[in-house]
């Protein structure tokens, strides 16, 4: 793992005058992009079909250890089917805010990997999982014509301070 | 804990907006001495902390944002009130809500039965006042039916009733609360209500009484005496009599409509004095509130009691221009449901049927111009009455079918709202005994090597004789306002049913949806949770429902048989018309074609411009959103349904698209893979038929005629509600 130097993001002030306001370990980064996971609700999927990108926004949410997205589609989408050529898929998680001030405070992470269909009895407890940070999608998430995605994540890449990078490893 | 419910001595003006309109009022009287019931109030903290918990504001966000309100109809309002209905009844309260509430409310009112009435914030404001719109309980039993009862008054909140008057009432899905009621039973000898000023004279003041409950006179099923008094003097102008015969008393958990025994018939439920009592008390809650008030009252052992008052009403019942009233008034109550029943099934349909049969019997080719003309006239009028009958008395009658579906969801809490469908269905559709008819002479060409060979070369030749009698009786049998049934004479067989035939009898249908076993369970299931009494009374609305079920076709059926022989007399003026050498005949309007028949001139309409937009951005649409009304996936090539012949075209495994099936038109169901209906609801033939042969169905697609087009590939999701086109984002590439 690279690490950078990286200060908090915005929403951990408290965070940050405890650890000196830098990212320092391993830990840190995990606990921002969990506490970033947490407070999010949409994330940007990119798939690509014939070379060309895709972009959708989904309602997503993470495993714990950070080792899978999740988020649910309908069967007939083009991301569906964009997938199904290609399970390769990039997914953007930030913190913006729309205003002029984003480009310094907000906290972004890209997350790359290969997605699949959760199917047989993992499904119930990762719907159970997903619901639970969006009840409100109860419907679709438990229709027969809707995909419980998961995205078997290989790398972060976090992005903080305008300039700030950091690559994650996921093994 | 105490904030979330409050007794209606501790309110104060600050809590003016937590407890809602009819608690604030309650609290008001109570404080100015008047007689009011023990009364608890459920706050609207309560109901926010449910939603947020649950995650059914966000829900409730999603269904209503299916649609532009403007672009609902009525049955659609209807149904996403009717899933939102059920999205309440499907979510527990959270526990610590639940044990709060149910602890306080075991300790107030243990056993003893209760109204929950519902008391939405801002309700009691004036001109803002609006009855009926969210539900009220009357003898609810036991702490768990309160909480029970409680969850239905908050999803009242979104009644179809209140959708429709989203508006005034300042519905909004972010931030509009409700408040609850608990209060004891009042149970009155005489009850009734008083406006204080008429609302067609301000002079004078209503006062309404019947014997027993006040539910028979509030839900319409029981007429009341009439009084109407001098609002200055309190002198009576007036009092109105009628034949007094039914009454509502409790029983069991609930109220019961009954006769009214003969001592109590013969005279009026109040005397001058009682009708001075009413009014005089009524005039001091006019002074207390500073407005007109409409209050409910009820006298027990000669005490006046107060149950509710509030700024007489804005909603005018009139179906006028603004056609809510008469919306609203579709909610109509079981009894006056099985009235309704009885003159539809004895005295409309076979007039309905007689009516058809006098026009079918009249030449209309053998009759001169004029007489024609004149023919047509009286055929458009005569269509114009049943169309009426049509919306006063079959539309309302479907309310059966909604009425059963929410004692239904009520008891069984089904995942699929609409599961009480399929208990209905089972019923002798003429519809689909049109189908299996149809579906045996698909058989017989499918098995007679000669006549299949006959239809396929579109001859007559080797077409047997019983064949063609039994198209001729199916013809007169069913009518057929597609012109499917279209022939030159008795010994050809109709192009389009030669084309549904062979379609047919090349796919024959694995049998139909077998769901006999499981529906009869269900329904077992469904009557099993009611005993003695309940349970007849439980039958007794399941048989009405099916009944109204079934009416949704047979009358449909009915008016088409009228309207395919008003407008065949159109079309012989058209042809007429044609053959004088008319240019724009087709444009003319129906009412028009007699018009010009007779010699006179029609000014035709000039085009309107079309709304301008960027020519250089060519739109095409991918994914549309209605409502799910029949569940299933299913994927095929487009059929538009743009005139009756695009019917008879449909082929095999191909999406019905189209603006609105009527019965009529469902011959060619049994042929499609799904179907896309751009009229919404649930109670809609399309949506009916679907669910009848398991088909995906969408219904409610705003232009779907228009934005899908024949051989667009699509998928029609009957789960989620949405139609996929499959296109490419970018020109000429197909989906990988």
């Amino acid at each position: 793992m690279i690490i950078q130097r990286f200060s908090g993001p915005k929403e951990l002030v408290v965070s940050r005058r405890r650890y000196g306001g830098y990212m320092k370990s391993k830990k840190y980064i995990e606990k921002a992009l969990r506490k970033l996971f947490e407070t999010q609700y949409l994330a940007v999927l990119a798939t690509q079909s014939g070379g060309h990108p895709y972009t959708n926004l989904v309602a997503f949410a993470s495993t714990d250890d950070l080792k899978q997205l999740l988020f649910v589609t309908g069967q007939s989408t083009r991301k569906y089917a964009n997938m199904k050529s290609d399970s390769r898929v990039a997914m953007l998680i930030d913190n913006r805010s729309n205003t002029a001030s984003d480009v310094a405070e907000a906290m972004a992470a890209t997350a790359t990997g290969r997605t699949e269909d959760v199917l047989g009895d993992e499904r119930e407890a990762l719907t159970r999982l997903y619901l639970a940070k969006h009840p409100h999608l109860e419907e679709f998430a438990t229709s027969p014509s809707t995909a419980l995605i998961r995205l078997h994540v290989e790398r972060y890449y976090v992005v903080n301070r305008f300039q700030n990078v950091t690559e994650l490893h996921v093994a | 804990m105490m904030n979330w419910i409050i007794p209606l001595t501790d309110i104060q003006d600050k809590d003016r907006r937590r407890v809602g309109g009819k608690c604030f009022a309650l609290a008001v009287m109570a404080k100015c001495g008047f007689t009011v019931p023990f009364t608890v109030c459920v706050t609207t903290d309560v109901y926010d902390l449910f939603v947020a918990r649950t995650g059914l504001r966000e829900r409730i966000a999603l269904e209503l944002n299916r649609k532009d309100f403007h672009d609902m109809r009525w049955e659609e309002l209807w149904d996403a009130s009717l899933r939102i209905r059920n999205m309440f009844l499907r979510k527990s309260i959270p526990t610590p809500i639940y044990a709060g509430l149910k602890r306080f409310l075991e300790s107030t009112f243990n056993d003893r039965p209760v109204v929950v009435r519902s008391s939405a914030p801002g309700e009691d404001a004036p001109g803002t006042s609006f009855a009926g719109l969210h539900d009220s309980f009357v003898n609810v039993v036991g702490v768990d039916d309160i909480l029970e009862h409680i969850r239905f008054v908050w999803a009242s909140l979104w009644s179809d009733a209140a959708l429709l008057y989203r508006r005034e009432l300042g519905l909004d899905i972010a931030t509009s609360s409700m408040a609850v009621v608990v209060q004891e039973i009042i149970l009155g000898d005489q009850s009734g209500v008083a406006f204080t000023r008429n609302p067609s004279d301000r002079s004078q003041g209503v006062i309404e009484s019947v014997h027993g409950l006040n539910q028979g006179l509030v839900d319409g099923s029981v007429e009341p005496d009439r009084w109407i008094l001098d609002r200055a003097t309190g002198a009576i102008i007036s009092h109105a009599e009628v034949p007094r015969e039914r009454w509502v008393v409790p029983a069991g958990t609930g109220v019961r409509l009954d006769t009214l025994p003969e001592e109590k018939a013969e005279r009026a439920p109040l005397d001058n004095s009682d009708v001075a009592a009413v009014f005089t008390t009524a005039l001091e809650l006019e002074g207390a509130f500073g407005t007109p008030q409409d209050v409910e009252w009820t006298f027990r052992r000669g005490a006046l009691h107060i149950l509710q008052s509030r700024p007489i009403t804005a909603i005018s019942s009139d179906r006028g221009e603004d056609e809510r009233g008469w919306y609203l008034s579709l909610r109509k109550s079981y009894d006056t449901l099985r009235a309704l029943r009885t003159k539809i099934e004895n005295e409309l349909l076979p007039r309905m049927v007689k009516e058809a049969e006098r026009l079918a019997a009249r030449d209309v080719e053998a009759l001169s111009d004029d007489v024609l003309a004149e023919e047509i006239a009286r055929r458009l009028e005569l269509y114009k009455r049943w169309h009426d009958i049509y919306w006063d008395d079959f539309i309302p009658f479907a309310h059966g079918i909604r009425l059963f579906g929410q004692v239904y969801n009520n008891v069984m809490r089904p995942e699929d709202p609409y599961e009480f469908v399929d208990l209905l269905g089972d019923t002798q559709m003429v519809s689909l005994r049109r189908n299996r008819i149809l579906e045996n002479m698909a058989q017989e060409v499918r098995n007679d090597t000669a006549l299949r060979k006959a239809l396929t070369d579109r001859t007559s030749f080797g077409v047997p004789r019983d064949f063609l009698d039994e198209i001729a009786t199916f013809a007169s049998q069913f009518g057929d306002s597609f012109h499917f049934m279209a022939r030159e004479d008795n010994d050809t067989v109709p192009e389009g049913l030669t084309a549904i035939l062979l379609e047919l009898a090349d796919h024959p249908r694995e049998g139909n949806r077998t769901k006999g076993n499981d529906v009869t369970a269900r329904r077992d299931a469904f009557l099993n949770r009611f005993e003695g009494e309940e349970r007849v009374r439980a039958e007794e609305l399941f048989d009405l429902a099916r009944t109204s079920y079934r009416m949704r076709d047979d009358d449909n059926i009915c008016l088409g048989n009228i309207e395919r022989e008003v407008y065949g007399a159109v079309d012989e003026g058209r042809k007429r018309l044609h053959n004088r050498g008319g240019s724009n005949v087709e444009q003319l309007t129906p009412d028009e074609v007699p018009e010009v028949l007779r010699g006179r001139e029609v000014i035709g309409r000039g085009k309107r411009d079309n709304d301008r937009s960027l020519e250089h951005i060519a739109v095409k649409v991918l994914q549309l959103v209605g409502q799910p009304a029949g569940p299933g996936l299913a994927s095929g090539t487009a059929r538009v349904i743009v005139t009756p012949a695009d019917l008879t075209d449909l082929k095999y495994g191909e999406i019905l698209i189209c603006d609105a099936i009527d019965p009529n038109m469902t011959f060619v169901v049994p042929l499609a893979a799904g179907i896309v209906e751009r009229r919404g609801g649930m109670l809609i033939h399309g949506a009916i038929i679907a669910r009848e042969y398991g088909l995906a169905c969408v219904t409610g697609v705003a232009n779907a005629t228009t934005h899908i087009k024949t051989g667009d590939r699509v998928t029609v999701d009957g789960y989620l509600g949405i139609v996929i086109i499959d296109r490419d984002v970018r020109e000429g590439q197909e989906p990988s």
